[in-house]
Protein backbone atom coordinates (compact mmCIF):
# COMPACT_ATOMS: atom_id res chain seq x y z
CA UNK A 1 0.00 0.00 0.00
CA UNK A 2 1.54 3.00 -0.75
CA UNK A 3 0.55 7.07 0.22
CA UNK A 4 -1.53 8.93 -2.75
CA UNK A 5 -0.02 12.47 -2.71
CA UNK A 6 -1.98 13.96 -5.56
CA UNK A 7 -4.08 17.36 -4.25
CA UNK A 8 -7.41 17.55 -4.95
CA UNK A 9 -9.54 20.34 -6.94
CA UNK A 10 -10.55 22.84 -4.75
CA UNK A 11 -14.15 22.03 -2.68
CA UNK A 12 -16.97 24.54 -3.91
CA UNK A 13 -17.33 25.75 -0.07
CA UNK A 14 -13.80 26.64 0.09
CA UNK A 15 -14.56 29.59 -1.79
CA UNK A 16 -15.76 31.55 1.14
CA UNK A 17 -12.02 30.88 2.14
CA UNK A 18 -10.88 33.33 -0.52
CA UNK A 19 -13.31 36.62 -0.05
CA UNK A 20 -11.76 39.42 -0.88
CA UNK A 21 -10.99 41.33 2.49
CA UNK A 22 -13.89 44.09 1.62
CA UNK A 23 -16.39 41.42 0.79
CA UNK A 24 -15.53 39.41 3.64
CA UNK A 25 -16.00 42.52 6.09
CA UNK A 26 -19.02 43.48 4.77
CA UNK A 27 -20.47 39.78 5.36
CA UNK A 28 -18.97 39.56 9.02
CA UNK A 29 -21.08 43.52 9.75
CA UNK A 30 -24.44 42.27 8.53
CA UNK A 31 -23.63 38.91 10.12
CA UNK A 32 -22.64 41.01 13.42
CA UNK A 33 -26.10 43.34 13.14
CA UNK A 34 -28.23 40.35 12.96
CA UNK A 35 -26.60 38.41 16.10
CA UNK A 36 -26.02 41.01 18.29
CA UNK A 37 -29.38 42.51 17.97
CA UNK A 38 -30.53 38.32 18.17
CA UNK A 39 -28.73 38.57 21.14
CA UNK A 40 -30.02 41.54 22.69
CA UNK A 41 -33.17 40.56 22.61
CA UNK A 42 -33.29 37.13 23.81
CA UNK A 43 -30.41 36.89 26.25
CA UNK A 44 -31.37 38.57 29.42
CA UNK A 45 -27.11 39.09 30.48
CA UNK A 46 -25.97 40.16 27.23
CA UNK A 47 -28.98 43.02 27.07
CA UNK A 48 -28.08 44.13 30.91
CA UNK A 49 -23.98 44.43 29.94
CA UNK A 50 -25.15 46.37 27.44
CA UNK A 51 -27.77 48.86 28.89
CA UNK A 52 -24.97 48.95 31.54
CA UNK A 53 -22.72 50.69 29.26
CA UNK A 54 -25.46 52.39 27.20
CA UNK A 55 -25.57 50.62 24.23
CA UNK A 56 -28.36 49.71 21.65
CA UNK A 57 -27.10 46.68 18.82
CA UNK A 58 -27.82 50.20 16.24
CA UNK A 59 -24.59 51.59 17.91
CA UNK A 60 -22.69 49.23 16.04
CA UNK A 61 -22.38 51.30 12.95
CA UNK A 62 -18.78 49.93 11.34
CA UNK A 63 -17.64 46.05 12.11
CA UNK A 64 -14.53 48.08 14.18
CA UNK A 65 -17.52 49.07 16.83
CA UNK A 66 -17.07 45.71 17.54
CA UNK A 67 -14.92 46.78 20.25
CA UNK A 68 -17.49 48.45 21.91
CA UNK A 69 -19.02 45.15 22.84
CA UNK A 70 -19.15 43.63 26.28
CA UNK A 71 -16.84 40.66 27.06
CA UNK A 72 -18.19 37.16 27.80
CA UNK A 73 -16.59 35.42 29.79
CA UNK A 74 -16.43 31.17 30.84
CA UNK A 75 -17.64 32.08 34.29
CA UNK A 76 -20.98 33.75 32.14
CA UNK A 77 -21.59 30.21 31.07
CA UNK A 78 -21.63 28.69 34.47
CA UNK A 79 -23.44 31.16 36.23
CA UNK A 80 -26.02 30.68 33.93
CA UNK A 81 -26.00 26.81 33.79
CA UNK A 82 -27.80 25.40 31.65
CA UNK A 83 -29.67 27.40 29.69
CA UNK A 84 -29.16 31.02 30.65
CA UNK A 85 -27.27 32.06 27.83
CA UNK A 86 -29.75 30.82 24.92
CA UNK A 87 -31.06 32.78 22.43
CA UNK A 88 -33.53 30.47 20.83
CA UNK A 89 -36.71 28.88 22.40
CA UNK A 90 -35.96 25.05 22.68
CA UNK A 91 -38.14 23.81 20.17
CA UNK A 92 -35.63 25.52 17.78
CA UNK A 93 -32.37 23.50 19.53
CA UNK A 94 -31.61 20.75 18.52
CA UNK A 95 -28.36 19.71 19.82
CA UNK A 96 -26.67 19.90 22.88
CA UNK A 97 -23.08 19.83 23.98
CA UNK A 98 -20.77 20.17 27.37
CA UNK A 99 -17.57 20.62 28.73
CA UNK A 100 -15.66 20.54 31.98
CA UNK A 101 -16.59 23.73 33.40
CA UNK A 102 -14.40 25.36 36.20
CA UNK A 103 -15.95 23.69 39.31
CA UNK A 104 -18.26 20.54 39.17
CA UNK A 105 -20.45 21.96 36.58
CA UNK A 106 -20.22 22.02 33.19
CA UNK A 107 -20.91 24.32 30.38
CA UNK A 108 -23.45 23.67 28.23
CA UNK A 109 -23.75 24.80 24.78
CA UNK A 110 -26.55 24.60 22.53
CA UNK A 111 -27.22 24.74 18.62
CA UNK A 112 -29.65 25.61 16.39
CA UNK A 113 -30.09 22.74 13.23
CA UNK A 114 -28.73 26.53 11.33
CA UNK A 115 -25.72 25.96 13.91
CA UNK A 116 -25.56 22.69 13.22
CA UNK A 117 -25.35 23.21 9.77
CA UNK A 118 -23.11 26.29 9.77
CA UNK A 119 -20.56 24.03 12.05
CA UNK A 120 -20.78 21.22 9.89
CA UNK A 121 -19.50 23.45 6.79
CA UNK A 122 -16.54 25.30 9.08
CA UNK A 123 -15.30 21.67 9.73
CA UNK A 124 -15.93 20.75 5.83
CA UNK A 125 -13.89 23.44 5.01
CA UNK A 126 -11.22 22.56 7.47
CA UNK A 127 -10.77 19.05 6.16
CA UNK A 128 -10.81 20.61 2.50
CA UNK A 129 -7.80 22.93 3.66
CA UNK A 130 -5.60 20.39 4.40
CA UNK A 131 -6.49 18.03 1.53
CA UNK A 132 -9.29 15.85 2.74
CA UNK A 133 -11.83 14.77 -0.06
CA UNK A 134 -14.23 12.14 -0.90
CA UNK A 135 -12.89 9.30 -1.18
CA UNK A 136 -10.50 10.23 1.72
CA UNK A 137 -11.15 7.02 4.90
CA UNK A 138 -11.39 9.40 8.23
CA UNK A 139 -10.99 7.61 11.09
CA UNK A 140 -12.36 10.17 13.90
CA UNK A 141 -10.77 9.25 16.95
CA UNK A 142 -12.09 12.33 19.52
CA UNK A 143 -14.71 11.21 21.34
CA UNK A 144 -18.32 10.92 20.76
CA UNK A 145 -20.68 12.32 23.36
CA UNK A 146 -20.67 15.72 24.73
CA UNK A 147 -17.36 16.93 24.48
CA UNK A 148 -17.80 18.51 20.74
CA UNK A 149 -14.68 16.59 18.92
CA UNK A 150 -16.34 13.08 17.44
CA UNK A 151 -19.37 14.51 16.29
CA UNK A 152 -17.96 18.48 15.22
CA UNK A 153 -15.71 16.07 12.62
CA UNK A 154 -18.18 13.39 11.96
CA UNK A 155 -20.44 15.39 10.12
CA UNK A 156 -18.22 17.64 8.60
CA UNK A 157 -16.06 14.65 7.30
CA UNK A 158 -19.39 13.36 6.35
CA UNK A 159 -20.56 16.51 4.16
CA UNK A 160 -17.18 16.48 2.40
CA UNK A 161 -18.43 12.81 1.27
CA UNK A 162 -15.47 11.38 2.83
CA UNK A 163 -16.16 7.60 4.22
CA UNK A 164 -15.88 8.42 7.97
CA UNK A 165 -15.19 5.66 10.53
CA UNK A 166 -16.80 6.64 13.86
CA UNK A 167 -14.49 4.77 16.07
CA UNK A 168 -14.16 7.81 18.94
CA UNK A 169 -11.74 7.22 21.34
CA UNK A 170 -9.66 4.57 22.94
CA UNK A 171 -8.91 1.29 22.29
CA UNK A 172 -5.38 1.11 20.75
CA UNK A 173 -5.31 -1.62 19.10
CA UNK A 174 -8.10 -1.40 17.71
CA UNK A 175 -8.01 1.92 16.01
CA UNK A 176 -4.48 0.51 14.76
CA UNK A 177 -6.20 -2.65 13.22
CA UNK A 178 -8.84 -0.90 11.93
CA UNK A 179 -6.96 2.02 10.50
CA UNK A 180 -4.66 -1.24 8.67
CA UNK A 181 -7.87 -3.27 7.82
CA UNK A 182 -9.95 -0.06 6.49
CA UNK A 183 -6.91 1.51 4.93
CA UNK A 184 -7.72 4.71 6.59
CA UNK A 185 -6.57 7.63 4.65
CA UNK A 186 -7.13 10.61 7.71
CA UNK A 187 -6.91 10.37 11.05
CA UNK A 188 -8.57 12.52 13.21
CA UNK A 189 -7.80 12.46 17.11
CA UNK A 190 -5.43 14.25 19.74
CA UNK A 191 -1.54 14.85 19.03
CA UNK A 192 -0.49 13.07 21.98
CA UNK A 193 -2.68 10.25 20.91
CA UNK A 194 -1.44 9.87 17.32
CA UNK A 195 2.06 9.58 18.78
CA UNK A 196 1.06 6.76 21.28
CA UNK A 197 -0.93 5.09 18.07
CA UNK A 198 2.43 5.10 16.27
CA UNK A 199 4.61 3.78 19.21
CA UNK A 200 1.87 1.12 19.76
CA UNK A 201 1.89 0.18 16.15
CA UNK A 202 5.19 -0.72 15.95
CA UNK A 203 4.64 -2.81 18.83
CA UNK A 204 2.53 -4.45 17.21
CA UNK A 205 4.83 -5.06 13.93
CA UNK A 206 3.15 -2.57 12.06
CA UNK A 207 4.83 0.28 10.28
CA UNK A 208 2.63 3.50 10.07
CA UNK A 209 4.77 4.77 6.97
CA UNK A 210 4.02 1.85 4.95
CA UNK A 211 -0.17 2.18 5.56
CA UNK A 212 -2.32 4.75 3.13
CA UNK A 213 -2.70 6.99 6.28
CA UNK A 214 -1.32 10.46 4.95
CA UNK A 215 -3.31 13.20 6.83
CA UNK A 216 -3.76 13.75 10.63
CA UNK A 217 -6.36 16.51 11.76
CA UNK A 218 -4.78 16.89 15.42
CA UNK A 219 -6.24 19.35 17.90
CA UNK A 220 -8.05 19.55 21.53
CA UNK A 221 -4.81 19.98 23.24
CA UNK A 222 -1.95 22.64 22.44
CA UNK A 223 0.93 21.03 21.10
CA UNK A 224 4.45 21.94 19.40
CA UNK A 225 6.39 22.09 15.95
CA UNK A 226 8.76 19.47 17.74
CA UNK A 227 5.46 17.68 17.92
CA UNK A 228 4.37 17.67 14.05
CA UNK A 229 8.08 16.99 13.49
CA UNK A 230 8.16 13.44 15.40
CA UNK A 231 4.66 12.51 13.75
CA UNK A 232 5.63 13.27 10.24
CA UNK A 233 8.66 11.19 10.43
CA UNK A 234 7.23 8.73 12.41
CA UNK A 235 3.95 8.23 10.30
CA UNK A 236 5.06 9.52 6.96
CA UNK A 237 1.82 11.67 7.14
CA UNK A 238 1.28 15.66 6.98
CA UNK A 239 -0.19 16.75 10.37
CA UNK A 240 -2.30 19.99 10.30
CA UNK A 241 -3.47 21.76 13.26
CA UNK A 242 -7.34 22.08 14.01
CA UNK A 243 -8.56 24.38 16.77
CA UNK A 244 -11.85 25.32 18.02
CA UNK A 245 -13.71 25.14 21.76
CA UNK A 246 -16.85 24.30 22.46
CA UNK A 247 -17.96 27.45 23.60
CA UNK A 248 -17.81 29.24 20.37
CA UNK A 249 -18.99 25.69 18.15
CA UNK A 250 -16.46 22.79 18.61
CA UNK A 251 -13.66 21.73 16.45
CA UNK A 252 -13.20 23.58 12.81
CA UNK A 253 -12.92 27.55 14.43
CA UNK A 254 -9.62 27.53 12.33
CA UNK A 255 -7.45 24.86 10.27
CA UNK A 256 -4.09 24.73 8.81
CA UNK A 257 -4.18 24.51 4.82
CA UNK A 258 -1.49 22.37 3.42
CA UNK A 259 1.18 25.40 3.89
CA UNK A 260 1.31 24.03 7.95
CA UNK A 261 1.76 27.50 8.88
CA UNK A 262 -0.83 28.40 11.39
CA UNK A 263 -5.15 27.87 11.56
CA UNK A 264 -6.78 30.00 9.19
CA UNK A 265 -9.75 31.07 11.03
CA UNK A 266 -13.42 30.72 9.26
CA UNK A 267 -13.48 34.63 9.85
CA UNK A 268 -16.95 35.17 7.85
CA UNK A 269 -18.28 32.84 10.80
CA UNK A 270 -16.06 33.40 13.83
CA UNK A 271 -14.57 37.37 14.24
CA UNK A 272 -11.37 36.79 15.72
CA UNK A 273 -9.64 39.75 17.58
CA UNK A 274 -6.63 40.12 20.41
CA UNK A 275 -6.54 41.60 23.01
CA UNK A 276 -4.37 42.85 26.00
CA UNK A 277 -5.53 40.57 28.71
CA UNK A 278 -4.62 42.55 31.83
CA UNK A 279 -5.42 46.08 30.26
CA UNK A 280 -8.21 44.27 27.20
CA UNK A 281 -7.16 47.00 25.24
CA UNK A 282 -7.24 45.31 21.49
CA UNK A 283 -4.18 44.97 19.85
CA UNK A 284 -2.61 45.06 16.55
CA UNK A 285 -2.25 41.72 14.14
CA UNK A 286 1.54 40.48 14.81
CA UNK A 287 1.24 41.31 18.30
CA UNK A 288 0.58 38.49 20.79
CA UNK A 289 -2.13 38.82 23.48
CA UNK A 290 -5.40 36.53 24.60
CA UNK A 291 -7.65 35.86 21.46
CA UNK A 292 -11.33 36.74 21.87
CA UNK A 293 -13.74 35.16 19.37
CA UNK A 294 -17.51 36.25 17.92
CA UNK A 295 -19.94 34.03 16.58
CA UNK A 296 -21.23 36.07 13.50
CA UNK A 297 -23.95 33.50 12.83
CA UNK A 298 -24.53 30.93 16.03
CA UNK A 299 -28.41 31.19 16.51
CA UNK A 300 -28.73 28.97 19.32
CA UNK A 301 -26.07 30.61 21.79
CA UNK A 302 -24.27 33.62 20.17
CA UNK A 303 -20.67 34.48 21.89
CA UNK A 304 -19.78 37.89 21.66
CA UNK A 305 -16.33 38.60 22.17
CA UNK A 306 -15.54 35.42 24.13
CA UNK A 307 -12.43 35.42 26.22
CA UNK A 308 -10.68 31.94 25.14
CA UNK A 309 -7.83 32.75 27.48
CA UNK A 310 -5.97 31.44 24.40
CA UNK A 311 -2.53 33.31 23.97
CA UNK A 312 -1.83 33.80 20.20
CA UNK A 313 -1.63 36.52 17.36
CA UNK A 314 -3.02 36.89 14.32
CA UNK A 315 -0.22 36.61 11.75
CA UNK A 316 -0.23 40.14 9.78
CA UNK A 317 0.73 38.13 6.43
CA UNK A 318 -1.12 36.75 3.79
CA UNK A 319 -0.63 32.59 3.60
CA UNK A 320 0.66 31.52 0.42
CA UNK A 321 -2.42 29.25 -0.04
CA UNK A 322 -3.70 32.73 -1.25
CA UNK A 323 -6.60 32.20 1.85
CA UNK A 324 -7.97 35.94 2.60
CA UNK A 325 -8.68 34.34 6.32
CA UNK A 326 -6.28 35.31 8.47
CA UNK A 327 -4.29 32.71 10.68
CA UNK A 328 -3.31 32.03 14.52
CA UNK A 329 -0.24 31.83 15.77
CA UNK A 330 0.43 27.97 17.27
CA UNK A 331 -1.18 28.25 20.79
CA UNK A 332 1.14 27.46 23.98
CA UNK A 333 -0.46 29.24 26.71
CA UNK A 334 -2.93 30.16 28.60
CA UNK A 335 -4.05 33.34 30.31
CA UNK A 336 -5.56 32.01 33.18
CA UNK A 337 -4.91 28.12 34.81
CA UNK A 338 -6.99 26.22 32.79
CA UNK A 339 -4.66 22.82 32.11
CA UNK A 340 -5.70 20.26 28.73
CA UNK A 341 -5.23 16.89 29.35
CA UNK A 342 -5.82 14.29 26.94
CA UNK A 343 -8.05 16.71 25.25
CA UNK A 344 -10.12 17.71 28.56
CA UNK A 345 -10.03 20.76 29.84
CA UNK A 346 -9.02 20.54 34.12
CA UNK A 347 -8.62 24.02 36.15
CA UNK A 348 -7.10 23.46 39.84
CA UNK A 349 -10.15 24.38 41.28
CA UNK A 350 -12.00 21.42 39.81
CA UNK A 351 -9.31 19.62 42.07
CA UNK A 352 -9.72 21.15 44.68
CA UNK A 353 -13.82 20.79 45.01
CA UNK A 354 -13.23 17.73 44.80
CA UNK A 355 -10.68 17.28 47.24
CA UNK A 356 -12.92 19.34 49.72
CA UNK A 357 -16.03 17.05 48.95
CA UNK A 358 -13.82 13.85 50.09
CA UNK A 359 -12.33 15.59 53.14
CA UNK A 360 -14.27 17.85 54.28
CA UNK A 361 -11.21 20.70 55.11
CA UNK A 362 -9.01 21.50 51.81
CA UNK A 363 -5.55 19.15 52.11
CA UNK A 364 -2.41 21.35 50.53
CA UNK A 365 -2.38 19.26 46.67
CA UNK A 366 -0.18 19.23 43.64
CA UNK A 367 -1.14 18.50 40.68
CA UNK A 368 1.48 16.99 38.25
CA UNK A 369 1.06 16.41 34.57
CA UNK A 370 3.38 14.59 32.57
CA UNK A 371 3.59 13.18 28.92
CA UNK A 372 4.27 9.42 29.75
CA UNK A 373 5.37 7.32 26.29
CA UNK A 374 2.96 10.34 24.72
CA UNK A 375 0.03 10.24 26.55
CA UNK A 376 -0.54 12.79 28.93
CA UNK A 377 -1.13 11.72 32.77
CA UNK A 378 -2.18 13.51 35.49
CA UNK A 379 -1.32 12.79 39.35
CA UNK A 380 -2.29 14.23 42.49
CA UNK A 381 -0.11 13.97 45.25
CA UNK A 382 -2.22 15.31 48.65
CA UNK A 383 -0.71 15.59 52.12
CA UNK A 384 -1.90 13.19 54.91
CA UNK A 385 -3.47 15.61 57.12
CA UNK A 386 -3.56 14.22 61.02
CA UNK A 387 -7.67 14.18 61.04
CA UNK A 388 -7.06 12.12 57.39
CA UNK A 389 -4.64 9.56 58.91
CA UNK A 390 -5.32 6.29 59.47
CA UNK A 391 -2.64 3.48 61.40
CA UNK A 392 -4.19 1.21 58.78
CA UNK A 393 -2.89 0.44 55.31
CA UNK A 394 -6.62 -0.48 53.98
CA UNK A 395 -8.21 2.76 55.33
CA UNK A 396 -5.80 4.76 53.48
CA UNK A 397 -6.25 3.07 50.51
CA UNK A 398 -9.75 3.67 50.85
CA UNK A 399 -9.07 7.00 50.94
CA UNK A 400 -6.86 7.04 48.27
CA UNK A 401 -9.68 5.56 46.15
CA UNK A 402 -12.44 7.99 47.32
CA UNK A 403 -10.29 10.95 46.33
CA UNK A 404 -9.08 9.52 42.74
CA UNK A 405 -13.28 9.02 42.51
CA UNK A 406 -14.12 12.55 43.58
CA UNK A 407 -11.54 14.00 41.22
CA UNK A 408 -13.26 11.27 38.40
CA UNK A 409 -16.58 12.68 38.86
CA UNK A 410 -15.93 15.98 38.88
CA UNK A 411 -13.29 16.36 35.66
CA UNK A 412 -14.12 13.06 34.31
CA UNK A 413 -10.18 12.17 34.23
CA UNK A 414 -8.63 9.49 36.49
CA UNK A 415 -5.77 10.52 38.40
CA UNK A 416 -3.44 8.68 39.76
CA UNK A 417 -3.75 10.19 43.23
CA UNK A 418 -0.22 10.02 45.67
CA UNK A 419 -0.49 10.69 49.55
CA UNK A 420 2.17 12.42 50.85
CA UNK A 421 3.81 13.73 54.26
CA UNK A 422 2.83 17.05 56.01
CA UNK A 423 4.51 19.81 54.63
CA UNK A 424 6.18 17.67 52.09
CA UNK A 425 5.04 19.61 48.90
CA UNK A 426 6.66 22.60 47.54
CA UNK A 427 5.37 26.16 48.42
CA UNK A 428 6.90 29.47 47.40
CA UNK A 429 5.93 32.39 49.21
CA UNK A 430 3.57 30.58 51.16
CA UNK A 431 1.53 30.14 48.87
CA UNK A 432 1.67 26.65 47.38
CA UNK A 433 3.21 25.31 43.94
CA UNK A 434 -0.44 23.73 42.58
CA UNK A 435 0.42 23.09 39.00
CA UNK A 436 3.64 21.29 37.58
CA UNK A 437 3.13 20.66 33.77
CA UNK A 438 6.56 18.34 33.25
CA UNK A 439 5.29 18.52 28.89
CA UNK A 440 6.81 20.13 26.90
CA UNK A 441 5.10 22.88 25.72
CA UNK B 1 -5.75 -3.00 79.99
CA UNK B 2 -4.91 -1.09 76.58
CA UNK B 3 -2.19 0.51 75.24
CA UNK B 4 -1.09 3.50 73.31
CA UNK B 5 0.25 3.47 70.10
CA UNK B 6 1.53 5.81 67.72
CA UNK B 7 1.20 5.65 64.03
CA UNK B 8 3.01 7.95 61.64
CA UNK B 9 2.44 8.75 57.73
CA UNK B 10 6.00 7.86 56.05
CA UNK B 11 6.47 8.22 52.19
CA UNK B 12 8.30 4.97 51.03
CA UNK B 13 11.55 6.79 50.41
CA UNK B 14 14.74 6.18 51.79
CA UNK B 15 15.41 8.47 54.38
CA UNK B 16 11.81 8.44 55.32
CA UNK B 17 12.00 6.01 58.28
CA UNK B 18 15.31 7.57 60.10
CA UNK B 19 13.98 10.91 60.89
CA UNK B 20 11.64 10.13 63.34
CA UNK B 21 13.50 7.86 64.49
CA UNK B 22 16.28 10.38 65.06
CA UNK B 23 13.88 13.14 66.04
CA UNK B 24 12.72 10.29 69.29
CA UNK B 25 16.67 9.47 70.13
CA UNK B 26 17.31 13.06 70.50
CA UNK B 27 14.52 13.02 72.81
CA UNK B 28 15.85 9.87 75.02
CA UNK B 29 12.66 8.66 74.05
CA UNK B 30 13.10 4.62 73.53
CA UNK B 31 11.31 2.85 71.04
CA UNK B 32 9.71 -0.51 73.04
CA UNK B 33 8.78 -2.16 69.90
CA UNK B 34 7.57 -1.02 66.27
CA UNK B 35 6.68 -2.50 63.16
CA UNK B 36 6.42 -0.63 59.49
CA UNK B 37 3.36 -1.34 57.38
CA UNK B 38 4.30 -0.54 54.05
CA UNK B 39 2.39 -0.07 50.46
CA UNK B 40 4.41 0.85 47.37
CA UNK B 41 4.07 4.68 47.82
CA UNK B 42 3.64 4.78 51.58
CA UNK B 43 4.15 3.48 54.83
CA UNK B 44 2.68 3.52 58.43
CA UNK B 45 5.14 3.05 60.97
CA UNK B 46 3.55 1.73 64.09
CA UNK B 47 5.14 2.86 67.75
CA UNK B 48 4.99 1.76 71.30
CA UNK B 49 6.97 4.10 73.17
CA UNK B 50 7.39 4.76 77.15
CA UNK B 51 5.67 8.39 77.06
CA UNK B 52 2.88 8.74 74.10
CA UNK B 53 2.46 11.96 74.91
CA UNK B 54 5.58 13.50 74.52
CA UNK B 55 6.42 11.24 71.51
CA UNK B 56 2.78 12.40 69.68
CA UNK B 57 3.95 16.20 70.41
CA UNK B 58 7.09 16.18 69.15
CA UNK B 59 6.38 14.43 66.20
CA UNK B 60 3.62 16.89 65.52
CA UNK B 61 5.75 19.68 65.95
CA UNK B 62 7.79 18.15 63.92
CA UNK B 63 5.31 18.32 61.04
CA UNK B 64 4.43 14.25 60.52
CA UNK B 65 0.81 13.27 60.70
CA UNK B 66 0.40 11.06 63.96
CA UNK B 67 -2.80 9.20 65.25
CA UNK B 68 -2.64 7.15 68.69
CA UNK B 69 -4.79 3.95 68.32
CA UNK B 70 -5.58 1.51 71.35
CA UNK B 71 -3.85 -1.80 71.06
CA UNK B 72 -3.45 -4.76 73.30
CA UNK B 73 -0.55 -6.61 74.32
CA UNK B 74 -1.50 -10.22 74.94
CA UNK B 75 1.29 -12.78 76.29
CA UNK B 76 1.34 -15.93 74.19
CA UNK B 77 2.78 -19.26 75.37
CA UNK B 78 5.94 -19.80 73.46
CA UNK B 79 4.87 -23.18 72.14
CA UNK B 80 2.81 -24.56 69.17
CA UNK B 81 -1.03 -23.73 69.22
CA UNK B 82 -0.33 -20.35 71.79
CA UNK B 83 -1.60 -17.65 69.16
CA UNK B 84 -4.07 -19.73 67.88
CA UNK B 85 -5.61 -20.01 71.45
CA UNK B 86 -6.13 -16.45 70.90
CA UNK B 87 -7.26 -16.49 67.83
CA UNK B 88 -10.14 -18.96 68.94
CA UNK B 89 -11.30 -17.13 71.51
CA UNK B 90 -12.10 -14.38 69.22
CA UNK B 91 -14.03 -16.29 66.85
CA UNK B 92 -17.78 -15.67 66.12
CA UNK B 93 -17.15 -12.46 67.71
CA UNK B 94 -17.22 -10.65 64.88
CA UNK B 95 -13.88 -8.67 66.16
CA UNK B 96 -11.16 -8.24 63.45
CA UNK B 97 -7.75 -8.17 64.25
CA UNK B 98 -6.27 -5.26 62.11
CA UNK B 99 -3.00 -6.44 62.42
CA UNK B 100 -0.42 -7.90 65.00
CA UNK B 101 3.43 -7.79 65.69
CA UNK B 102 5.54 -8.40 68.52
CA UNK B 103 7.95 -7.40 71.28
CA UNK B 104 11.44 -9.04 70.58
CA UNK B 105 11.84 -9.72 74.34
CA UNK B 106 10.86 -12.93 76.03
CA UNK B 107 10.14 -13.90 79.50
CA UNK B 108 9.18 -16.99 81.03
CA UNK B 109 8.65 -18.86 77.49
CA UNK B 110 5.78 -15.96 77.00
CA UNK B 111 6.34 -14.01 73.87
CA UNK B 112 4.86 -10.78 73.63
CA UNK B 113 2.04 -9.95 70.83
CA UNK B 114 0.55 -6.38 70.12
CA UNK B 115 -2.94 -6.66 68.51
CA UNK B 116 -4.73 -3.95 67.12
CA UNK B 117 -8.09 -4.95 66.98
CA UNK B 118 -11.20 -3.68 65.26
CA UNK B 119 -13.06 -2.99 68.42
CA UNK B 120 -10.33 -3.13 71.45
CA UNK B 121 -13.20 -2.99 74.03
CA UNK B 122 -15.20 -5.84 72.57
CA UNK B 123 -11.84 -7.64 72.08
CA UNK B 124 -10.82 -6.89 76.20
CA UNK B 125 -14.09 -8.45 77.58
CA UNK B 126 -13.96 -11.12 75.56
CA UNK B 127 -10.40 -11.89 76.63
CA UNK B 128 -11.10 -11.22 79.97
CA UNK B 129 -13.91 -13.64 79.92
CA UNK B 130 -11.46 -16.36 78.80
CA UNK B 131 -8.99 -15.60 81.28
CA UNK B 132 -6.29 -14.63 78.81
CA UNK B 133 -3.81 -11.89 80.31
CA UNK B 134 -3.20 -8.46 78.80
CA UNK B 135 -0.49 -6.43 79.66
CA UNK B 136 -0.39 -3.07 80.69
CA UNK B 137 2.21 -0.81 79.77
CA UNK B 138 3.49 -0.11 83.56
CA UNK B 139 3.93 -3.59 83.44
CA UNK B 140 5.33 -4.04 80.04
CA UNK B 141 8.04 -1.45 80.81
CA UNK B 142 8.97 -3.09 83.91
CA UNK B 143 9.31 -6.54 81.90
CA UNK B 144 11.41 -5.06 79.02
CA UNK B 145 13.30 -3.24 81.26
CA UNK B 146 13.80 -6.19 83.66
Amino acid sequence: MSKNREIPPMHPASAMDFLPPAQLRDVQFTRLKDMVQRAFDHVALFRKRMDEQKLKPSDLRTLDDIVKLPFTVKTDLRDTYPFGLCASPMSEIVRFHASSGTTGKPIVVAYTQEDLNDWTRAVLRSLAACGVHNGDIVQVAYGYGLFTGGLGLHYGAEALGASVIPISGGNTDRQIMVMKDFGVTVVCCTPSYFLHLIDRAGEMGINMKELPLRIGVFGAEPWTEDMRERIEAGSDIKAYDIYGLSEIVGPGVANECTHQAGPHIFEDLFYPEIIDPKTLEPLPDGTEGELVLTTLCKRAMPMIRYRTRDITALEPTRCACGRTLRRIKRIGRRSDDMLIIRGVNLFPSQIEAALLKVEGTLPHYQIIVDRQKDLDTLEVQVEVTADAFSDTVSAMEQMKKRLAHSIEIITGLRPAVKLVAPRSLQRSEGKAKRVIDKRIM
Amino acid sequence: MKIKQLSVFLENKPGALSAPCRLLAKADINIQTCSLADTREFGILRLVVEDTDKAKRLLQRNGFAVKVTDVIALEVADEPGGLAAILDALEGTGINIEYAYSFSSRTKGHALLLFRFSDPNAALRVLKERNINTVGSEELTKRLKG
